[in-house]
């Protein structure tokens, strides 16, 4: 079973020379950078690295990089399927527009948005006024990480699941329908199944962006320490001190954890494609 | 960078008699050096009889020299602080680690100061560092971990105290801690900060140098705004110097020499004070006083033992800055 693995490709030719130069094209792109980046860290002590990665500023660094990401990318994918549900499935007039409308935080630079987003809802800002009267902040804190996370992340999960929906067979619903489905059934039993790969690839794809946004979120977190700074931002610390070394150690903890997390929505992604064939 | 290496050096080979020159300086002296290189070309045609054209990159300060150790081909740093200049030296040996005795004044042609920015009419009534510790009273300045510049603006404040205090560390780094214990955002560089300060109208004053105070008035107008100098600052020295070994592969060195060196001069000097840096030369000095308030000045070398010094005490991992925010370590 297992010798025959590569050959089961083997229909198509030329898979030798992909693969070859997917490799390549990963190893330039991707491996060699990262493996820079362990090679810096390396130059530390244990002791040192340990240090560097457990002090308490970084440790609240994490759970807000972690925590706010997870949460914008939850969201996300609630708000993103809605997105793509309407624009998948209904007509409207201005539809085109609201079609482009999604990718601009794809194309804005990420400065503009946070300088944009932290005037709207700074406490004299068009919305964070309104919002005060409430006594909620956002701007400069952790709430304001959250938006402007959920901002960039958008586009993912509406450009994964959009055209999966779009491509839904009609006819399974009508099938469902006659055999007496009613519409939660047939949304949740025929449909649902049918884009939740793509809606966890939109999820993983917003989360992963999230982890490693610094441009917007800079902006309108206010990088107080203990309370809203994110790690990018004690990288860019570090490196503003010459501490190359302590910079890469925490890069190497944000990677590592990003590649397991993703790797586990993945296999998630995976187990729920092979459960859908199977039925 | 390689390639812009040999782009650069193919460029200056067929230029003929033109030579270039790349100052690598930080985010507010576009305007400064835009003036003074118009000024130092004219002088160095009279003189020479050659054209120089002198290319620019601009950025914060730390990012800048990180850029030059990584192989930005610059002739001259015009940085904001020696440390960042020091850590070149250090990590690439393209000048040597005295490079701060070769010229006058700590190599800093022109310096400069840490001052108030007040809403029109001074509403909060904050004239001196004692007033930011009040309560009620919010302190706009970025974070000094991120931000050269914003390092001034802590070591400002920890001098002041120092001063009133008799030199009892303990009591600085209380009052340092009252003072952030009041600043309710610490932007990433001086520019974010003077856009949470002018453009989000938070906090009731900016701490800014005294340079960029003047450019933000002139840009607000003065209606929304005023300066408040305080009874006592630090002397921000923004210090300059010729990268030797890679003026020398250009073969710019003599040239690199003369532009560091017209920084000095009485018109490199005059173009300084027109920008709102407080030039070294007394004559230009009298010239600009009304500019100028007078006031008490300390250095960091006087103060805190150097930038090494300071670096390690205040802004390394665990170090004073960190703890105002650490409760308990």
């Amino acid at each position: 079973m297992r010798s025959n693995w590569f050959q089961r490709h083997s229909i198509l030719p030329g898979f030798w020379p992909s693969l070859g130069s997917s490799m390549l094209y990963l190893s330039l792109v991707v491996l060699i950078p990262l493996s820079a980046i362990f090679l810096k860290s390396a130059s530390m002590t244990w002791p040192r690295f340990r240090s560097a990665v457990t002090a308490p500023d970084v440790v609240a660094s994490y759970k807000l990089t972690f925590g706010a990401s997870l949460g914008a990318a939850v969201v996300n994918a609630v708000f993103g399927f809605l997105v793509a549900w309407v624009l998948a499935r209904y007509r409207f007039p201005g539809k085109k527009l609201v079609d482009a409308l999604v990718d601009l935080p794809f194309a804005l630079p990420t400065a503009v948005a946070g300088i944009a987003l932290t005037s709207l809802y700074s406490e004299n800002g068009w919305i964070g006024r309104r919002l005060a009267v409430w006594g909620i902040r956002v701007a400069f804190t952790p709430l304001g990480v959250l938006v402007a996370l959920i901002f960039i992340g958008l586009p993912f999960v509406v450009r994964s699941v959009q055209p999966v929906l779009e491509d839904v067979d009609r006819e399974l619903e009508d099938a469902a329908a006659s055999l007496g489905a009613n519409r939660w059934q047939v949304f949740s039993r025929v449909i649902f199944p049918l884009v939740r790969p793509a809606l966890l690839t939109g999820f993983a794809m917003a989360f992963a962006r999230a982890l490693g946004e610094y441009g917007s979120v800079v902006f309108i977190s206010g990088n107080m320490p203990m309370r809203t700074q994110i790690t990018p931002l004690l990288i860019v610390a570090k490196l503003e001190q010459y501490d190359y070394a302590g910079a890469a150690a925490l890069a190497v903890v944000m990677l590592l954890a990003s590649f397991v997390l993703l790797l586990f929505i993945n296999i998630l992604g995976a187990h729920g494609r092979k459960y859908m064939e199977a039925r | 960078m390689r390639f812009g290496a040999i782009l650069l050096a193919v460029s200056v080979a067929f230029a003929g008699g033109t030579v270039r020159l790349l100052n690598v300086s930080y985010d507010p002296t576009r305007e400064l050096y835009q003036n003074i290189n118009a000024a130092f070309a004219k002088q160095w045609k009279a003189k020479t009889g050659a054209d120089v054209v002198i290319n620019q990159s601009h950025g914060g300060s730390g990012s800048q020299a990180r850029a030059v150790i990584d192989g930005l081909q610059a002739d001259v740093v015009t940085l904001a602080l020696s440390y960042d200049i020091d850590a070149i030296a250090e990590k690439t040996g393209l000048l040597p680690k005295n490079w701060q005795s070769r010229l006058p004044d700590n190599s800093a042609p022109y310096t400069s100061t840490i001052v108030f920015l007040v809403r029109k009419g001074n509403p909060k009534r904050i004239r001196d560092w004692n007033d930011l510790v009040r309560p009620g009273i919010s302190v706009i300045t970025p974070n000094p971990k991120t931000s050269g510049g914003a390092r001034w603006n802590y070591l400002a404040a920890w001098g002041y105290a120092l001063r009133q205090n008799n030199n009892d560390q303990n009591k600085a780094k209380d009052f340092v801690g009252r003072v952030y214990k009041n600043v309710p955002v610490l932007d990433s560089g001086a520019r974010g900060a003077t856009t949470t300060f002018v453009q989000r109208g938070i906090g009731d004053v900016l701490l800014a140098w005294e340079n960029e105070a003047y450019l933000a008035l002139n840009e607000l107008g003065k209606d929304k705004v005023e300066i408040v100098t305080p009874s006592v600052s630090i002397l921000a020295e923004p210090p300059v110097a010729v990268v030797d070994k890679t003026a020398a592969r250009h073969g710019t060195a003599a040239v690199a020499k003369a532009y560091v060196d017209f920084l000095y001069s009485p018109e490199g000097q005059e173009i300084e004070a027109r920008s709102y840096y407080r030039p070294r030369s007394k004559e230009v000095a009298a010239k600009y006083d009304k500019q100028f308030p007078h006031l008490t000045l300390f250095t960091v070398d006087e103060v805190f033992g150097g930038w090494q010094d300071a670096q390690k005490t205040h802004f390394a991992e665990g170090g004073t800055f960190d703890k105002i925010y650490q409760p308990g370590r």
